[in-house]
C-alpha cells in the first residue's frame, strides 16, 4: 500500500518532469536549440498564475487561461527577438545564449515580485482524495490529470491541425518546408509559444505544490534528465523519461539512505546513457558527411 | 605591417615569433614581478584571485575551447581539488606535495568520467557534466569523515618549505608561478599532436575519427588533463576560501567559469587570461556600479549571475570570439590600416541540419 502510493506521488511529480521535458524536446526538435531556460520559463508561469490569481483575485480558470496566453505571449516574443538571430550559429553559443537568459528571468523575477515566497490558492489544494484505502493528495492528482489532457491536446494538434502538421515539416526539413510554402520562422517562433505554454501549465499545477520563489526553475535541470532519458528526439519519450525520474525519486526517497534521493535522476541517467547512448526512444539520424 | 623573414625551421615553432612580441610579454612579466612591490595588498590579492580564475580558465578551455566538449560542472573540479588539498594540508602533508595530490587526484577523476561520457556529443555532454557536478557535490556533502560535510572544513596557512606564507604577495608568487607552469604546458600542448587532434575533434568528429584518431582516448585525455589543472585552480582556491563549504562551488561558479572562457574568446589561450581577467574584476566594478545605479536596481537579491547572464548575452550575440577576438580585429586593423575589412571575420551560418558536420 506505502509502495502504491509513493509512487503515485512519484507519477505526479514525474509529470511535472515530463512536462518540461516536452518543452525541450518540442524547441529541440523544430530547431536542434536546447532550451536550458525551460525551468525558468516554468518559474515565471507559476509567477504569472500567482500574480492573476492570487495578487489581482481573478477566478481561477480565467487566471489560468490569462497565463498560458501571457507565456505564449513572452516565447513568442522571446524567440523572434533573441533567438532567431542566432539560429545556424555553432550549437555551443546557443547553450551559453539561453542559460544567460534563464540568469536573466531569474534575476527579472526576483525583482518584480521579490524573492518572499508566494504560494497559490486553488479551488483544490490542500484537500486529500482517498482511493482504494490510499490518500494521496489532490494536487498530485490534478497534475497527473492535466498532464494527460495536455498530452492528448497536443497529439491531436500535431496530428490532425494543418498548423501541427506545418511544425512537423519544419521539423524535419527546413528548406521543404520552406519550399511549400510554410512560414518557417513564425512557425518556430509558436514552437516557442508552445513550449512556454506548457511549461507555464507545469508551473501552474506544480504552484500549490512546491513554494514560488525565483529559484524554482532549478528543476528544469532535473527535466533535463528525463528528456535526455528518453531521446531527445522523442516527444513521448519525454513524458516517459520524466514519469521513470519522478517515480524512482520518490522510490529512492523512501526506501534508500539519505542523500541518494536528489542524486537518483543523474544516476539514472548515467546508466541509460552508457546503455544506449542516444536515449531510449531514440529517433536515428544519418547524418551526410 | 611586419613581414617575419624566417632564415631556420626552428623559427617556425618558437614560442614568441618576433622582437615585438619579445619586448612586450617581457615588460608584461616585469610588471608582473614588481606589482608587490609597487601596489597595494588589496590588489595583490585580487591579482592572485585573478591567476587562479586563469589558471581553471586555462583548464576549462581545453575541452570546451579546444576539444568542443561543453563541460558545464567544472565547479566540481574546483571542489575535488580544493577538498583533496585541504584533507591533505591537514594530514601534514607539505604544501607543494599537497597540491600535486590534487591535481592528480582531479586527473584521475577527469578520466574517470570521461569514460561512460566519451561517446556523447554537444548537448549531452553537457547535460552529463552538469549532472556530474551536481552528483560531485552531493557526495562531497555526505562524505563526513573525509569533507566534514555541510558544516565546512578549514584550511591552514600555507607552508611552504617551513616558510609561513602568511603575507599575500607570498601567494601571490606561488599562483604565479603555477600559473606559467600551466600556460606553458597549455600552450605547447595545443601545438601538439594531442592538441591538434583536439582541434580535429571540436571542428568535426566524423572526419577526425576518418583520420585515425581515437575518439575516446582524446576525449578522456583532454577532460583529464583539464580536471587536472582545474583541480590545481582548486586547491588554490581553498587558501582564499580558508573556509571550504560544499555551496561555494555550486552551479554559479561553473557557470563564472564558463563566462570567463566565453567572454575572454573560446579556442584561444589569450582568451582565458583575458576572460579571468574581466570575471576576477566583475565582482569590483559591479560592486563600484551599484553606487550610481538607482536602489530598486541595485539592491536586487539576483543581481550578480542576472547581470553575468546579460553580459554573456551581448557577448554571444554581437562578439562570438570574446575580448580576445576584439583585440585581434584591433591589432589587425593598425597592422592592415587602410586596407582593413570587417569580412575577414565573418563566417558561414550553416541552417540545414545535415550541413552541420557535429
Amino acid at each position: 500500500m506505502e509502495f502504491l502510493q509513493v509512487l503515485i506521488t512519484g507519477l505526479g511529480q514525474g509529470c511535472l518532469y515530463g512536462l518540461i521535458a516536452l518543452g525541450f524536446v518540442l524547441i529541440y526538435k523544430a530547431t536542434e536549440i536546447v532550451n536550458f531556460a525551460q525551468g525558468d520559463l516554468l518559474m515565471l508561469g507559476a509567477f504569472f498564475a500567482v500574480t492573476y490569481i492570487g495578487i489581482l483575485d481573478l477566478p481561477y480558470w480565467l487566471g489560468f487561461l490569462l497565463t498560458i496566453i501571457s507565456m505564449a505571449v513572452f516565447g513568442y516574443m522571446l524567440d523572434m527577438v533573441v533567438i532567431r538571430s542566432m539560429i545556424g550559429k555553432s550549437p555551443f553559443s546557443i547553450i551559453i545564449l539561453t542559460i544567460s537568459i534563464g540568469f536573466i528571468l531569474r534575476a527579472v523575477a526576483g525583482g518584480i515580485w521579490g524573492s518572499d515566497i508566494l504560494s497559490l490558492e486553488t479551488p483544490y489544494s490542500g484537500e486529500m482524495a482517498d482511493i482504494a484505502g490510499m490518500v494521496i493528495g489532490q494536487d498530485y492528482l490534478v497534475v497527473i490529470a492535466g498532464t494527460i489532457v495536455l498530452s492528448v491536446i497536443l497529439f491531436l494538434f500535431f496530428k490532425f491541425s494543418s498548423l501541427g502538421i506545418a511544425m512537423q515539416a519544419a521539423s524535419q526539413n527546413q528548406l521543404a518546408a520552406y519550399y511549400m510554402g510554410i512560414p518557417v520562422k513564425s512557425v518556430f517562433s509558436l514552437i516557442w509559444a508552445i513550449s512556454a505554454l506548457v511549461a507555464a501549465v507545469a508551473g501552474t499545477l506544480m504552484a500549490p505544490i512546491s513554494l514560488v520563489s525565483p529559484q524554482m526553475g532549478f528543476i528544469g535541470i532535473k527535466a533535463f534528465a528525463a528528456a535526455v532519458i528518453g531521446g531527445f528526439g522523442s516527444l513521448p519519450g519525454a513524458l516517459i523519461g520524466g514519469l521513470i525520474i519522478g517515480s524512482s525519486e520518490q522510490l529512492a526517497g523512501t526506501y534508500l539512505p539519505t542523500g541518494f534521493q536528489e542524486i537518483t535522476a543523474y544516476l539514472i541517467m548515467f546508466l541509460v546513457l552508457t546503455l544506449r547512448p542516444r536515449g531510449l526512444f531514440a529517433q536515428i539520424q544519418q547524418k551526410k558527411v | 605591417m611586419r613581414i617575419i623573414f624566417k632564415t631556420s625551421y626552428l623559427q617556425d615553432i618558437k614560442l614568441l615569433k618576433h622582437n615585438g612580441y619579445i619586448f612586450w610579454y617581457g615588460v608584461l612579466l616585469l610588471a608582473i614581478l614588481l606589482a608587490p612591490a609597487v601596489l597595494d595588498e588589496f590588489y595583490i590579492g585580487e591579482m592572485a584571485f585573478i591567476f587562479i580564475y586563469a589558471i581553471a580558465g586555462l583548464g576549462l578551455m581545453i575541452p570546451v575551447g579546444f576539444t568542443g566538449l561543453p563541460s558545464l560542472g567544472h565547479a566540481a573540479f574546483m571542489a575535488i581539488g580544493a577538498y583533496a588539498n585541504a584533507y591533505f594540508l591537514n594530514k601534514g602533508v607539505p604544501l607543494l606535495f599537497s597540491i600535486f595530490l590534487a591535481g592528480l587526484i582531479s586527473f584521475g577523476v577527469g578520466a574517470l568520467i570521461t569514460i561512460p561520457l566519451r561517446r556523447m556529443t554537444g548537448i549531452y555532454f553537457a547535460i552529463a557534466s552538469l549532472a556530474f557536478a551536481i552528483v560531485v557535490e552531493e557526495i562531497i556533502a555526505h562524505w563526513k569523515s573525509v569533507t566534514e560535510g555541510l558544516g565546512g572544513m578549514s584550511v591552514d596557512y600555507p607552508v611552504l618549505f617551513g616558510f609561513e606564507l602568511d603575507s599575500t604577495w607570498h601567494f601571490y608568487f606561488l599562483c604565479l608561478a603555477i600559473l606559467l607552469a600551466v600556460l606553458y604546458c597549455t600552450i605547447n600542448l595545443v601545438r601538439s599532436p594531442s592538441g591538434r587532434a583536439f582541434i580535429a575533434i571540436r571542428d568535426s568528429e566524423i572526419s577526425a575519427e576518418s583520420m585515425g584518431i581515437n575518439l575516446s582516448i582524446y576525449k578522456i585525455k583532454s577532460f583529464a588533463i583539464s580536471g587536472c589543472f582545474t583541480g590545481l585552480a582548486g586547491a588554490l582556491f581553498a587558501h582564499r576560501l580558508s573556509y571550504l563549504t560544499p555551496d561555494a562551488f555550486n552551479f554559479l561558479l561553473s557557470i563564472q567559469l564558463l563566462m570567463m572562457v566565453v567572454v575572454g574568446g573560446l579556442g584561444t589561450v589569450h582568451g582565458a587570461i583575458f576572460g579571468a581577467i574581466f570575471v576576477g574584476l566583475l565582482p569590483q566594478i559591479i560592486a563600484i556600479a551599484k553606487d550610481y545605479l538607482p536602489p530598486a536596481i541595485g539592491q536586487f537579491p539576483g543581481l550578480e549571475p542576472g547581470l553575468f547572464g546579460i553580459i554573456m548575452v551581448l557577448f554571444i550575440i554581437f562578439e562570438p570570439m570574446g575580448l580576445y577576438g576584439r583585440w585581434v580585429k584591433f591589432k589587425l586593423f593598425f597592422e592592415m590600416f587602410p586596407l582593413y575589412r570587417k569580412a575577414t571575420f565573418k563566417r558561414q551560418k550553416t541552417y540545414l541540419k545535415t550541413e552541420r558536420v557535429q
